[in-house]
């Protein structure tokens, strides 16, 4: 049986996925240093890259939902509750016995249900728990000016934090589930060419 | 062998020229700093004199400068007297007991040789009398004026054996020559007693000792002897002999900007933020975090000596961190006094004084501060907490919109006090009488004496009790380069680890939230970890 290949992932999708990907990493990675998780580049350093990344994640986020609205990719995020629970029994069973992916990707829907909940989850609620928070921590110094002087930097801080945790929990299980695809590397594969081995 | 090198002579006519011409530009220097005064005062008939005493030469000043001693004695300089108009306290070295030398009436003769005048002995002293005045303690430029402890503020004028019987002999110095070179305050002719407050080089203050008299830029960026230069009456800009910036009088926030010459300003002009203005940091559009941005943010509630002096005691003259008068009085077999001294000579014990403990390089303490003082008077009764006595406490709290975050140096001192009045005392140290501790070795008749003199109660019994006194960090200012750095703050054991009433990243991360978070990520890695297996597990069984 010759692999069935489908084109899933459009050129523009790659390289936001990965940028994205490079800066969420080093914000995680800067973001705990500002925490006061470890020290690596100083609490100065880190923060001024932190700043600079943040601001880089925006201007991508900007093309991006661009992007989105124009192509009407949007519409890969609109959750179902469909074969949820097929999906959520493969993984606790069927993927030790070989059994059927019970999901069919095309390039009209090409994630599954469960993905579908967990990236809309990504970008309805951690993502803008986090800009909001950091922009708030970000010009803390103008909240006077802006109005927002009742607000608790204490409050912010826990929030932002809040949402970078769950980011992180959101990453380990999403590298995690890379590996589920037909080879280990197919889904990782997909993301760079763009091409996706089917089952 | 054409192609020799320079010569030996060439090289050393070039060295030649450098040198004269190096000799040229310091005698030119010389020269321009005396033209820039109108005046040369060796010419002046009334300084052609043998002054024979301090108020010989200040009769000869007032000629000229009719006003000077009557603004002399309307400052504190002169009456050791200052009211805050706050509290309504009456301070000033007259009336404090503080935890260094502790108090200065039946002192006089030794204390007072740091007064602007000649001839405070005691209470006799006549504060009206213009030729009591000592203009030439701030206006000496020869170095030679000194006033000697045991001489109630006189200059030596004829040779004299001192102490008596000890075969020290104190030389007279030449006032006439003191005299005709008088001119603008210097480093020197203040640090001539703000240097050696509390009885020595550096003891007091811990951000101004005699290494501020020739500093390098690294020591302090403005008094800078080859560099920016400045005198003390730079920042302490004078007028009508009212010098600004007293510690009694502090500005702990300044919100403005710079002073503009030519406007009407009543502001403390010795502030940093009087030349730098309260947003110092430049504001670079593109830079990366705009950081310039951010630290005047920073501004707003941490005063500039905060990170911009970031030690004191930094120039190698070591500060007095504590003072233990208990210890005091131990003396050798043979009943004599001794000093025990450390490595480097300075005095760590003394049977006059106690024990001493000294630093340098002294990371300060940070307080919330809002330039509120208030002291212990010798008339207060006394409020021990956690069995110390504050000797001046600092007002301010993160959120009375007045306090800036400030370093201090925390003085800390045991000394005598009365346990049944529950008051401080005042100690008479210094003298040839049979009452003087430094002669006689007895607290109660010392402190008898002292009381009686200020006419305070006594008990007649004395214990010895904790104190403490603050002292605001503001000279030694360092270059930017050796500011602190965001995490010296930014850490759990930072620098400002005990201030509180503001969130900092880096030092107040919710315990709570960091065990969820990190819990929860760990078990999301253990359930991968463990899903992952099972599968690796089972498509080996069925490989």
């Amino acid at each position: 049986m010759t692999a069935e290949k489908i084109y899933i992932f459009k050129r523009f999708e790659r390289f936001w996925h990965w940028t994205q990907a490079a800066l969420i990493i080093f914000m995680m990675l800067t973001g705990f240093e500002i925490h006061g998780t470890y020290k690596l580049f100083g609490f100065g350093k880190a923060v001024s890259l932190h700043t600079f990344a943040a601001w880089s994640l925006i201007t991508l986020w900007v093309f991006a939902i661009f992007w989105h609205f124009t192509t009407g990719e949007w519409k890969q995020y609109i959750p179902t509750l469909e074969k949820v629970d097929a999906m959520l029994k493969y993984y606790l069973t069927g993927i030790f016995t070989d059994a059927p992916h019970p999901f069919r990707q095309t390039s009209l829907t090409k994630h599954n249900p469960l993905q579908r909940l967990a990236y809309l989850g990504v970008k309805l609620l951690i993502n803008p728990l986090i800009w909001v928070s950091g922009l708030l921590y970000l010009y803390y110094g103008a909240w006077t000016e802006l109005g927002l002087g009742g607000l608790s930097l204490s409050w912010v801080a826990l929030v932002h934090t809040g949402a970078a945790f769950l980011m992180l929990i959101f990453f380990i299980i999403h590298v995690y589930l890379t590996t589920t695809g037909a080879t280990p590397l197919a889904h990782i594969k997909a993301m760079i060419t763009g091409w996706e081995e089917t089952h | 062998m054409k192609k020799q090198s320079t010569p030996w002579y060439a090289a050393a006519l070039c060295l030649g020229w450098f040198v004269s011409l190096g000799v040229f530009a310091i005698g030119d220097a010389a020269a321009a700093e005396s033209k820039s005064s109108t005046a040369d005062h060796s010419k002046f008939t009334e300084l052609q004199q043998d002054f024979k005493s301090g108020p010989e030469v200040t009769r000869a000043c007032l000629k000229c400068h009719t006003e000077a001693a009557k603004q002399i004695q309307k400052t504190t300089h002169w009456t050791w007297e200052y009211r805050d108009p706050a509290t309504g306290q009456l301070l000033g070295k007259k009336h404090l007991v503080n935890n260094f030398c502790t108090s200065v009436p039946t002192n006089e003769a030794f204390c007072n040789a740091c007064h602007v005048g000649y001839g405070w002995k005691d209470d006799s002293f006549d504060f009206t009398k213009q030729e009591n005045v000592d203009c030439l303690v701030c206006h000496d430029t020869t170095g030679i004026y000194k006033k000697p402890p045991g001489f109630a503020g006189n200059p030596i004028t004829k040779d004299v054996e001192f102490p008596p019987g000890s075969g020290k002999i104190l030389k007279a110095i030449d006032l006439k020559k003191v005299a005709q070179h008088v001119g603008k305050t210097s480093r020197d002719t203040c640090g001539a007693c703000h240097f050696y407050g509390g009885g020595g080089d550096g003891v007091k203050h811990g951000d101004m000792d005699s290494s501020l008299s020739a500093p390098d830029k690294e020591l302090d960026v403005h008094m800078d002897a080859v560099g920016n230069d400045f005198p003390c009456a730079t920042c302490h800009m004078t007028t009508g002999h009212q010098v600004p910036g007293s510690r009694y009088a502090p500005t702990a926030k300044d919100v403005a900007g710079p002073r503009i010459r030519g406007k009407a300003d009543t502001r403390n002009p010795t502030t940093c933020e009087a030349c730098h203005g309260d947003r110092p940091h430049p504001v670079k559009t593109l830079q990366v975090g705009n950081h310039g941005e951010k630290l005047n943010e920073h501004a707003r509630i941490i005063a500039c000596q905060t990170c911009h002096i970031p030690e004191f005691a930094r120039g190698g003259v070591p500060t007095k961190m504590s003072w233990d008068w208990s210890t005091a009085g131990k003396l050798t077999p043979e009943g004599k006094p001794y000093e025990t001294k450390d490595a480097k000579g300075h005095p760590i014990y003394s049977s006059k004084k106690g024990d001493f403990v000294l630093g340098e390089d002294v990371k300060p303490e940070y307080i919330w501060f809002n330039g509120e003082v208030t002291y212990t008077l010798l008339t207060d009764k006394l409020k021990i907490k956690d069995g110390v006595i504050q000797i001046n406490s600092y007002g301010g709290s993160p959120d009375d919109g007045k306090s800036m975050i400030w370093p201090v140096k925390v003085f800390r001192g045991k000394q005598p006090y009365d346990p049944v009045n529950q008051t401080l005392v005042m100690i008479h140290t210094a003298g040839d009488d049979n009452t003087a501790y430094w002669t006689n070795f007895n607290w109660k008749n010392a402190i008898a004496t002292a009381m009686a003199d200020v006419h305070a109660p006594f008990s007649g019994k004395y214990d010895f009790v904790k104190t403490e006194m603050y002292w605001p960090i503001t000279h030694m200012v360092a270059p930017k380069g050796e500011a602190l750095s965001c995490q010296q703050c930014h850490s759990a054991d930072g620098r400002l680890k005990n201030i509180k009433g503001v969130y900092m990243p880096g030092r107040d991360a919710n315990k709570l939230l960091n065990m969820a978070g990190w819990g929860i990520a760990l078990l999301a890695l253990i359930g991968v970890l463990i899903h992952g297996s099972l599968r690796i597990i089972n498509s080996n069984k069925k490989g």
